[in-house]
């Protein structure tokens, strides 16, 4: 397919990968916010080729990583309610409660249904008249607007038997939160392009002034990351912070307008917890009022499940950047797909899930044997 | 979207926490049933240890077995495909073609099969008769004969249509043995075609998909390109796989395990049709991981390679073969492939299935 191959060249990304080489007068370390790119970066090996000039640390941006075990719980509780039918996407389907996974209540004959997009929840609703169909609405602005459709269409259809356990989370708030702390070591941003074609650039222009920081939005494959990269490492450089947009082909400035007043039309802000980092203040999406009737958590009694959540495990230092995967105690050893300790090992956009996938046998990996260390291609 | 006029907290100040999830299952899950880790798991934890003997212990596609002066090659499968009617087949052809093709990856020319039906009530006839013929069809286009049978029908809702068991024998020559664990280092991967077609067929006919798109499946009986390998090299051929469930991916990690040998990939040279590639992107899957059902991996020494690659392409159902790695010693029990930007990553088999991602 050209429209792929086009932005995989090996020999444009060498070029691309020399040229952030050579610009780079020192060791700059960015951050991506999206768990997409953090799954080219490990799976291409594009780390591997810029060891020395860029040290890439991993953003929260895994919509299935950040996910409250709360709301989890909230899922396997309704999922398992015999007139329930719990729609999800796929991903959701592994992440672990506080006792089991969607996956093993489906087992255990919960009806638990992978759904491509919220408006198939909907047409389950009309066919099953007699069962309440809850779809979990999970993920950052990108898919905000097909679940707040999804939300105002069973509104317009009248479909009383359907609603959404929402679980939305939007990127600004955890960069500024990134950027506050302490101990913060992001110096620019590969900025989400999938997020930024709903929302556009605007909302970082502020974040970019008042931290200092360069932004640049960024697509998905090698290439894309690769120039977005290189724009970042240009503006550090030069001293300068503003947003620039890698991904011309799908974002533009002002975003999705239409997508936007979509979500506004059935979502508010709200404060939401993340997984393994806690509450950041109106960084989340909630049905509004006008809308509780689809509200799973206003239909159900949802009130008293609460998670209590151990804390022998760094996913929270690895989402907001602070630890690589590979410096964990217990990655690889007592943390693995197939045992996770937290969701970064389990989902399919998780930092931990792309280093022990694709990596683990590299410089730097607990599980690596120096002997199967491989050379990358020559660069130069 | 509005902003909020909240005061936002700094990272540092707030609490770190996560949750130790379970992953222990007491029930069976889909999964299980994936032909990655957790299959192999179910395989050697649940029913290894009690039906254990040496023919089972060495986990061919087919069993391998001396009858008095003959050895033959012995395998089962069972298909239970949704829709039952795909782009490019249905379940007929793949229960005969599934278990021929495992007869031949040891090397054994398919004779002979045994099929088991169990159909749910209400399968409206002309189905079945679709089903059946085409079966017969895919039988005698392969030269083997179907020779015993068995039905059983269940109420409706105890069963998804269709289920169809095969069971298959074969005859082995005395010079031609290739198994999973004969792979060497130095040894050239061949792949006979390009991959993801079944998997995504299947997925895009689905009703709760539904996708649009051109790709059929690619069904196929492959003891012709193992016949023309074995002219070809001689005999000199160390393994022989079809990449069916968990696709090339885990048929590599099995081969690699095998062996206790490493494979190198190179990520450039595996073929992945452009519409199956279009389909993986959209829906965040790996080719890697997608099913086959009309193409071999074959790992031969490198001095037969030319010759075994020219002998694959000059069949039409190997007329894509290529050259897609080989076998190294440096990284026992572990696939790596070189990434299209140079890089290197793992090629790791799956926990369980590939789920689609959110976004």
């Amino acid at each position: 397919m050209k429209y792929l191959s086009e932005y995989r060249d090996p020999q444009l990304a060498q070029t691309l990968a020399r040229k952030i080489r050579l610009t780079a007068t020192r060791r700059w370390t960015l951050m991506e916010v999206c768990g997409g790119q953090t799954h080219t970066i490990v799976r291409q090996g594009i780390d591997e080729l810029l060891e020395g000039s860029i040290e890439m640390i991993h953003g929260p941006g895994c919509p299935v990583c950040v996910t409250p075990l709360e709301q989890i719980d909230r899922a396997v509780h309704l999922a398992g309610r015999p007139d329930v039918i719990f729609t999800s996407f796929g991903d959701m389907l592994r992440v672990p409660g506080s006792d089991c996974d969607l996956q093993q209540v489906r087992a255990r004959g919960g009806a638990v249904k992978v759904v491509y997009s919220p408006l198939d929840a909907l047409t389950l609703a009309e066919r099953h008249p007699d069962k309440e169909v809850v779809f979990f609405a999970v993920g950052f602005e990108t898919t905000a607007p097909a679940n707040a459709m999804a939300v105002a269409e069973a509104a317009r259809r009248g479909l009383r038997n359907f609603s959404v356990l929402v679980s939305h989370v939007t990127v600004p708030p955890a960069m500024e939160a990134i950027l506050s702390a302490a101990d913060n070591r992001v110096q620019g941003f590969l900025a989400a392009g999938h997020v930024c074609t709903i929302m556009g650039w605007t909302e970082y222009e502020p974040i970019a002034r008042r931290y200092r920081v360069p932004i640049v939005v960024t697509g998905f494959e090698p290439l894309d990351i690769l120039e977005g990269m290189l724009m970042v490492v240009e503006q550090l450089e030069r001293g300068e912070y503003r947003v620039d947009n890698q991904y011309a082909r799908a974002v533009k400035r002002d975003g999705n307008q239409a997508a936007q007043d979509t979500v506004n039309k059935v979502f508010e802000l709200r404060d939401r917890q993340w997984r393994g980092i806690g509450m950041i203040p109106g960084s989340g999406l909630g049905i509004r009022p006008e809308y509780a009737a689809w509200d799973a958590e206003v239909k159900f009694d949802l009130a008293g499940i609460v998670a209590n959540e151990p804390a022998d495990c760094h996913a929270g230092e690895v989402l907001r950047g602070q630890m690589k995967p590979f410096d964990c105690p217990s990655f690889g050893s007592r943390c693995t797909p197939e045992h996770p300790m937290g969701a970064p090992m389990v989902s399919s956009e998780g930092a931990c899930a792309a280093y022990y996938n694709y990596g683990r046998f590299r410089q730097g990996s607990p599980l690596a044997n120096p002997a199967m260390t491989l050379p990358i291609l020559a660069t130069t | 979207m509005t902003t909020t006029s909240a005061p936002t907290p700094s990272i540092a100040s707030v609490g770190l926490n996560c949750p130790t999830p379970h992953s222990t299952h007491d029930c069976v899950v889909l999964g299980h049933g994936s032909g990655g880790k957790l299959s192999a798991q179910l395989f050697r934890e649940r029913f290894l240890p009690h039906f254990d003997n040496s023919v089972l212990r060495q986990q061919g596609d087919a069993a391998v077995l001396t009858v008095g002066n003959s050895r033959l090659a012995m395998s089962t499968d069972t298909f239970v495909v949704q829709p039952l009617e795909f782009p490019g087949g249905d379940i007929g052809t793949l229960a005969v073609h599934g278990t021929v093709n495992d007869i031949a990856m040891m090397g054994a020319r398919p004779l002979y099969l045994t099929t088991g039906f169990v159909i749910e009530e209400g399968l409206p006839m002309d189905v079945l008769d679709r089903v059946i013929a085409s079966m017969a069809a895919a039988a005698r286009e392969q030269g083997v004969t179907i020779v015993a049978g068995d039905t059983k029908v269940v109420e409706r809702g105890k069963g998804d249509g269709l289920f169809i068991n095969t069971a298959g024998i074969g005859l082995l020559d005395a010079d031609f043995a290739p198994s999973a664990d004969q792979a060497r280092p130095d040894d050239v991967i061949l792949l006979s075609g390009p991959i993801g077609r079944h998997g995504m067929a299947i997925m895009s006919a689905r009703e709760a998909i539904g996708f649009d798109t051109t790709i059929t499946s690619d069904t196929a009986a492959l003891w012709p390109l193992v016949d023309a390998l074995r002219g070809a090299t001689a005999g000199h051929v160390h393994v022989l796989r079809d990449p069916t469930r968990g696709g090339v991916a885990s048929a590599l990690n099995e081969i690699a395990a095998a062996s206790n040998t490493g494979m190198m990939l190179d990520e450039a040279s595996i073929p992945v049709p452009p519409d199956v590639l279009a389909a993986c992107e959209m829906l965040g899957l790996d080719p890697m991981y997608v099913a086959n059902e009309g193409v071999l991996v074959a790992i031969v020494p490198p001095e037969h390679a030319d010759v075994a690659l020219a002998a694959l392409r000059a069949h039409p159902v190997g007329a894509n073969a290529v050259r897609i790695g080989h076998v190294v010693a440096q990284h026992p029990r572990m696939v790596v492939m070189r990434t299209h930007v140079g890089g290197t990553r793992i090629v790791d088999m799956l926990p369980g299935d590939q789920l689609p991602r959110i976004c």
